[in-house]
């Protein structure tokens, strides 16, 4: 080879200094680390490497979790290396992830388990506040590099850095608020001073996140960067050569003393109109926080930590942490092995199956949705397009979304599918005959599933050759907005397929809870009495608002009546007349203008009018406010009571909490009081089984407690079970 | 695009093999939208054929659709593709209006021009500026003749003394067997189509079979006013549509057990003078069919596309006239007279519209289905193309 070849040759091979592995080059980026060497062995959470350059990066790489998440040995930590740099004195300090998943998802929340002393928790936040601050503090170029989730505390480090850069896939948002919270590393402080407070207030009032695009046009971030110019980024910032967005004149402006008054009014009126104070007190904790101390960022950061420690430590919070982990524990079931489904397949284009349709379309899986003609689909896709529309601002995503939801009136995806789900009308032979022509047309490991809400399972599976691989999945209507999904199982059912099918709900983004195969499932069982209550009371003349104020004021997110219109008075009625037939033996019978209501196609929100009028959807004519009568309140909610103890004695759900979650997910049961059977427990068992004597004896015997009061409760109260606490091995059959 | 995504999700949905199996993609379009220049590509990747399958675009004018067909065939006769997805989409109503290049050079300037000079140069704007190039007015005019294509049928109408009448009376034979068709089921390669406010389109809407002659006669001439014979009744329609075929070797219909609709047995391109571009069936379906020692009366059924009445009478009167196929066709006489009752039998693109890149792969498509329906046989899938080219298919399908 002559010398010239080979000088070509070193000429294309300087191309890269340190080449990446190449075997996935095409679909994966490496995130940025910063290269260098390795500066600190004995931190377990976090790294710090040195740059070419000098600079400090401090990654965060928590043991043993998928997503990065605060608790007292991160902070710890960082609080090592803070002082470590602090000596050092590097040209800069960067702070990232090094998990693929996201900067990180805010705090540890099982720290705020079964916390009671305010005193105890106002120690633990100031020891934080310490740790953040002084990574405030540091007078070098500070440099958050910010991918997915950054959350809560995550969000607060970062606001804690001098600058900010976030790729465009990053989610950015203070979720405190659903947890009964508010910042409490110093968020409440730093955010309102760098956005403009009205904005910074929403965020932490609301828990929306928001995206980095957003973030940057609110000057929270500095800029969107992509992964491939992060180590470009830093270079610039530890030069001083980024200009920083946050604060300036309209930011100070409205901080001001009687600026910050009116935002703070405005603000407050805004929450009102969602969420009421005795229930929800974060809100307006924060809301009386920043009014008093919002215009110096030094008397915020030293009031804050008490105001969160009276939070954490109250009811509210308590409960609604409880619930956060109810919803881990439903997710928990569906995790494991994949569901391995791909291709779904939806027989029935009406209101659950074109929507359950659209929703699987959503979530990426293509979706073939059947029905007898093609026109009667043409109203599934008119509601998916408005759903893809809220779903997606990029053109490009909802252009996908639609392309994967394809029409399907021949019924040609059926053979295609590695899930058919069934939801035409509540008809047993319909469902025999589709399900019976389904066995000689689907792949061999397809599942088979029925979104019925009113049948059994065992019932729709009489005749078929394979009934193990029968599944019910009763979606939520609208099943956009119910993240609830009632997995139903029956004798014959094959429990590797359940496991599938916990997994694909998990994969929809819905949550599983398994339940047995007896009349209304778990949450129509137990939401029947309480239905059926107000329409007694409606009989008795009491106003329809009325009756829907005593729900809310116990706190659910809507009444009775307008619940009924909603699920449809039809359904509704259905159900009802189906349980009293069979479970409910107690239940008195539907008043006649129901029935006439329904005869005459009064059926609620689908059809215009129900117990209420509606126009586009929308209520009508909404009369001033009703107010409560307490008396009421019991009456609603202690039947739901009495019905979810009943569940758990016949075995419908595995456990109590499983119920509880079942209720807050599937109906929105007040999610602050942590589930109907945890509201018991925290009312007293034997109080309110009093109560519901007292309730019998005025209004009949559909308030006896249930038969299996004592039972649930003394196991609840980690006493040993009566004997066999184990679920009758069938539910009982109608 | 989105048509071409409605029309090929049915097809792929219903074969055996997962999407990713096909080879290449090949579609006909003449006018892609801006946005997705190379509608071939963008079709494959959205009807899910994977990263690994390329996608490609011709552009033979209203050829397309057949261009890309063409191109199938060649494919998978040189052993380099087993299963290609070919067909044509177009969507006139989204062709653009454009800006004159005066108006884009104004733009230029102004960018670089300083607040002063802007000023000046706002005092050059002139009305002209804003008056919009209207590209499908363009599109069907050709370039080298500067006829435009409904003027090429009133050449071919006077040359070969096709009366309105005549002309009349075959596009109401149009609309009224398409509406018949639609009524029977003979249209059942037609697929549903559904838009965000929940309407669902299950056929063509142009068809009027009510329309009588004496509605038809009143309508003015739009090509060569205030003389001409050519109408908007007795002319195709400018519509959008998108038409997908499957072409699969022998091997890959029997590894999946694939049951053709049909053979394709031989193709013919052929090109002619562009004011005359009408006749573009004659000068290629002749060729093809005195290679296969074919007469006119051997074939079962024609599709040969209405681009006008005039044009397509015009062809049959070629036909029929001895001194035309001596003089033009290399024919001892007459190469016969075409039976009405064996062409078009469901109608045309007077009655369903012309969706110029699409109407290649859908005469063939429909040539297909109706001789199925009619017990198999022999059919000649035929076009004219605009510039001055024909292009015909010879078909088989098992009796």
């Amino acid at each position: 080879m002559s010398d010239e070849a080979v000088g070509g040759d070193a000429l294309l091979a300087a191309t890269a200094e340190a080449a990446a592995p190449r075997a996935n080059v095409l679909e994966v980026t490496p995130l940025e680390l910063g290269g260098g060497e390795r500066i600190a062995d004995e931190l377990q959470h976090w790294r710090l490497r040195r740059d070419a350059d000098g600079v400090y990066w401090a990654l965060l790489d928590q043991t043993g979790t998928a997503a990065n998440t605060l608790n007292e040995p991160v902070l710890e930590e960082l609080e090592r290396i803070v002082e470590r740099v602090r000596s050092d004195r590097p040209p800069g300090l960067v702070l990232r992830s090094a998990k693929p998943a996201g900067f990180a998802a805010g705090a540890d929340i099982g720290m705020f388990r079964g916390l009671t002393d305010p005193v105890r928790v106002r120690e633990l936040v100031e020891r934080g506040h310490r740790v953040v601050n002084a990574l405030a503090d540091l007078d070098l170029p500070t440099v958050a590099l910010i991918h997915g989730h950054c959350l809560g505390g995550g969000l607060e480090l970062a606001l804690a850095c001098r600058y900010r850069f976030a790729r465009r896939d990053a989610s950015l948002g203070f979720p405190e608020v659903q947890l009964g919270l508010h910042p409490g590393l110093g968020g409440t402080a730093r955010l309102p001073a760098l956005v403009r407070p009205d904005e910074a207030l929403k965020l932490m009032l609301t828990g929306r996140s928001i995206s980095a695009e957003r973030a940057r046009s609110l000057g929270l971030i500095d800029a969107v960067a992509e992964e491939r110019h992060f180590a470009r980024a830093v270079q610039l910032a530890v030069a001083g050569q980024v200009e920083r967005r946050g604060g300036g004149a309209a930011v100070r402006g409205m901080t001001l003393g009687p600026a910050r008054m009116l935002v703070a009014r405005q603000a407050r009126s805004e929450t009102a109109k969602r969420a009421r104070e005795e229930h929800y007190p974060a809100p307006y904790r924060l809301l009386d926080l920043w009014e008093r101390h919002g215009g110096s960022v030094d008397d915020m950061l030293r009031h804050e930590p008490a105001s969160f420690a009276e939070l954490l430590t109250g009811e509210t919070a308590q409960n609604l942490v409880r619930v956060y982990f109810l919803r881990e524990a439903l997710r928990g079931r569906g995790k494991g092995r994949p569901s391995a489904i791909h291709r779904v397949h939806v027989i029935g284009a009406g209101t659950m199956g074109g929507d359950i349709a659209a929703w699987c379309a959503h979530r990426g899986l293509v979706t073939t949705l059947e029905d007898r003609e093609a026109r009667l689909i043409a109203p599934a896709i008119a509601r998916a397009t408005e759903l893809f529309e809220r779903r997606y601002d990029d053109r490009r995503a909802r252009q996908a979304a639609h392309d994967r939801l394809v029409p399907d009136p021949s019924g040609a995806g059926r053979r295609k599918a590695d899930l058919v789900i069934e939801a035409v009308p509540e008809d047993l032979e319909l469902k025999r005959r589709i399900f019976g022509e389904l066995e000689g047309q689907v792949k061999d490991g397809a599942l088979l599933a029925s979104n019925t809400s009113g049948l059994l399972l065992q019932d729709i599976g009489q005749g078929l050759r394979r009934p193990e691989r029968l599944i019910g999945l009763h979606f939520f209507n609208p099943v956009a907005r119910m993240q609830l999904v009632e997995v139903v199982r029956h004798p014959a059912l094959d429990p590797a397929l359940l496991a599938r099918a916990l997994a694909f709900v998990l994969e929809l983004d819905r949550l599983p809870v398994p339940v047995q195969s007896a009349p209304g499932f778990l949450v129509n069982r137990i939401l029947s009495p309480y239905l059926l209550e107000a329409v007694l009371l409606l009989d008795e003349g009491v106003a329809a608002e009325r009756v829907d104020a005593a729900a809310e004021a116990f706190g659910m997110p809507m009444g009775p009546a307008a619940l009924a219109d909603q699920v449809g008075l039809d359904i509704a009625l259905e159900v009802g007349e189906g349980l009293r037939a069979t479970v409910e033996p107690t239940l008195p019978e539907v008043p006649e203008w129901v029935r006439r209501k329904v005869a005459d196609g009064h059926l609620g929100v689908k059809s215009g009018r129900g117990i209420y009028e509606y126009e586009g959807g929308t209520r009508k004519k909404r009369k001033a406010p009703e107010s409560a009568d307490p008396a009421h309140i019991d009456r609603l909610m202690l039947p739901m009571v009495n019905t979810a103890v009943t569940c758990l004695g016949e075995g419908i759900v595995d456990d109590a909490d499983a119920l509880d979650a079942a209720m807050v997910f599937g109906t929105g049961f007040a999610p602050f009081r942590g589930g109907p059977l945890h509201y018991a427990r925290e009312r007293g068992p034997e109080a309110l089984r009093r109560r519901l004597e007292e309730l019998a004896e005025q209004h009949g015997p559909r308030f006896r407690p249930s038969p299996y009061w004592s039972r649930v409760f003394a196991a609840a109260a980690g006493e040993p079970p009566a004997a066999p606490d184990a679920p009758p091995a069938a539910p009982p059959q109608p | 695009m989105d048509l071409a995504v409605w029309a090929g999700r049915p097809l792929l949905l219903r074969q055996p093999f997962p999407p990713e199996t096909v080879d290449d993609v090949v579609l006909g379009c003449v006018n892609p939208h801006y946005d997705e220049v190379n509608p071939g590509r963008v079709a494959a990747l959205r009807l899910g054929c994977g990263a690994a399958t390329p996608g490609w675009t011709v552009q033979r004018n209203c050829g397309s659709g057949m261009q890309s067909v063409d191109n199938a065939c060649q494919l998978i006769a040189a052993g380099r593709a087993e299963l290609v997805l070919a067909g044509g989409t177009e969507a006139l109503s989204h062709t653009p209006l454009v800006l004159p290049p005066e108006t884009a050079g104004w733009l230029a300037e102004w960018r670089r021009a300083s607040a002063v000079e802007r000023a000046r140069l706002v005092t050059t704007l002139r009305p002209e500026h804003a008056s919009p190039v209207v590209t499908l007015l363009r599109g069907l005019t050709d370039p080298n003749c500067g006829l435009n294509m409904g003027q090429t049928a009133e050449v071919l109408a006077h040359r070969f003394g096709i009366s309105r009448a005549a002309a009349d009376r075959y596009a109401l034979a149009s609309h009224q067997r398409l509406a018949a068709a639609q009524r029977s089921g003979a249209l059942d390669e037609i697929e549903p189509m559904y838009d965000g406010a929940g309407t669902c389109y299950e056929h063509d809407d142009g068809v009027r079979p009510d329309s009588t002659l004496e509605d038809l006669a009143r309508l003015p001439p739009v090509f060569e006013p205030p003389f001409g014979n050519v109408t908007a009744g007795n002319s195709s329609q400018v519509t959008d549509g998108a038409a997908w075929l499957l072409l699969a070797s022998e091997q890959a219909c029997e590894r999946w057990s694939l049951e053709p609709l049909g053979r394709i047995v031989d193709v013919q391109w052929a090109a002619l003078p562009p004011d005359v571009m009408g006749l573009g069936p004659v000068f290629a379906a002749t060729p093809l069919l005195v290679r296969a020692g074919l007469g006119i009366g051997d074939v079962d059924l024609w599709e040969l596309n209405e681009a006008f009445a005039a044009q397509v009478l015009a062809c049959v009167e070629a036909w029929a006239d001895a001194d035309f196929c001596r003089a033009y066709l290399d024919l001892a006489g007459a190469f016969g007279r075409l039976d009405h009752e064996r062409l078009n039998v469901d109608g045309g693109a007077i009655a369903l519209g012309h969706p110029v890149g699409t109407s290649g792969t859908r005469v063939i498509l429909h040539a297909l289905k109706a001789l199925r329906r009619r017990g198999g046989g022999r059919a000649v899938a035929t076009e004219c193309i605009g510039g001055g080219m024909g292009g015909a298919m010879l078909l088989e399908t098992g009796r």
